[in-house]
């Protein structure tokens, strides 16, 4: 793991980007994020949408296995019932 | 259109929910319309529930009586999971670098995502360019294959990457809440 992040550090490189476009990305993150999707553009730092960024991505994954935990405990019970159901839903 | 998940639980609410179910998703209230096509929502959710009853109808047979257990949930839990985010790479196709790599992690068992605690990198954190480097560090060992991308691509894809994952929550949210509730554990 180690010398794949090594690796990772050649970031940034390529000339051809212009700040305009990483104004734009920044700002195309900054509206999915619930935390500051409605701060102005110009009132938060780049360094500020990465960290909300890197936040609501973890509660994502976060939120994803608390589901994958509550599907599982749904299939522990009345297995023919269930399946009846996730077949009613694939139709 | 009703949501699912303001829907009661009686049993006659239930059965016009489901026949109603598949029909209705297409048309769901999202606030990321413009940018996730609904196709690739329904895509996902599709893959996923296949998934999903495959997993149900694995355990039933032959471990029926361990089901329950907590081992065997923790068991089925993880490979949920797995389903959940090979079926949303699936759905997105090897177009997104970060589906690519999410794909090859699963296949390969990879963990999905790397942990969190980890020594501070040396030298990073002075200033504010050392912060906003530090965060991008961050950020690449969160989106999948993010360490191999220049910063313009990983900007990009964590938008995709962001949109998706967020389309995943709904659809398992509105699967788990149509399903009738069980006692917890």
């Amino acid at each position: 793991m180690s010398s794949r992040r090594s690796r990772s550090r050649q970031s940034g490189g390529s000339a051809a980007i212009t700040d305009e476009q990483i104004i734009d990305l920044i700002s195309k993150l900054q509206a999915l994020l619930p935390e500051i999707r409605d701060r102005r553009v110009d009132r938060v730092s780049a360094s500020r949408v990465l960290q909300e960024t890197c936040n609501h991505i973890r509660s994502l994954h976060r939120e994803v296995d608390d589901l994958s935990e509550r599907l599982s405990q749904l299939l522990s019970t009345s297995d023919t019932a269930q399946a009846a159901i996730i077949r009613s839903l694939l139709m | 259109m009703p949501n699912i998940r303001t829907i009661k639980t009686t049993q006659e609410a239930k059965t016009t929910t489901f026949s109603s179910y598949s029909s209705s998703f297409p048309m769901q209230p999202m606030h990321l319309s413009a940018e996730t096509p609904t196709s690739l929502k329904t895509m996902f959710a599709l893959r996923f529930l296949r998934a999903y009853s495959k997993i149900n109808r694995y355990k039933s047979p032959s471990c029926l009586s361990s089901s329950s257990s907590s081992s065997s949930i923790v068991r089925r839990c993880k490979r949920i999971k797995l389903a959940a985010y090979a079926s949303m790479a699936r759905a997105v196709g090897p177009k997104r670098a970060w589906s690519r790599a999410l794909l090859h992690k699963v296949l390969h068992r990879t963990r999905l995502h790397q942990s969190v605690t980890r020594p501070k990198v040396s030298g990073a954190g002075n200033g504010v360019a050392g912060g906003a480097i530090n965060r991008t560090d961050k950020l690449r060992r969160l989106v999948p294959g993010g360490e191999r991308m220049d910063f313009c691509s990983l900007l990009g894809e964590t938008a995709n990457y962001i949109q998706c994952l967020t389309a995943q929550v709904h659809v398992m949210e509105g699967i788990a809440d149509s399903l009738p509730p069980q006692a917890w554990f």
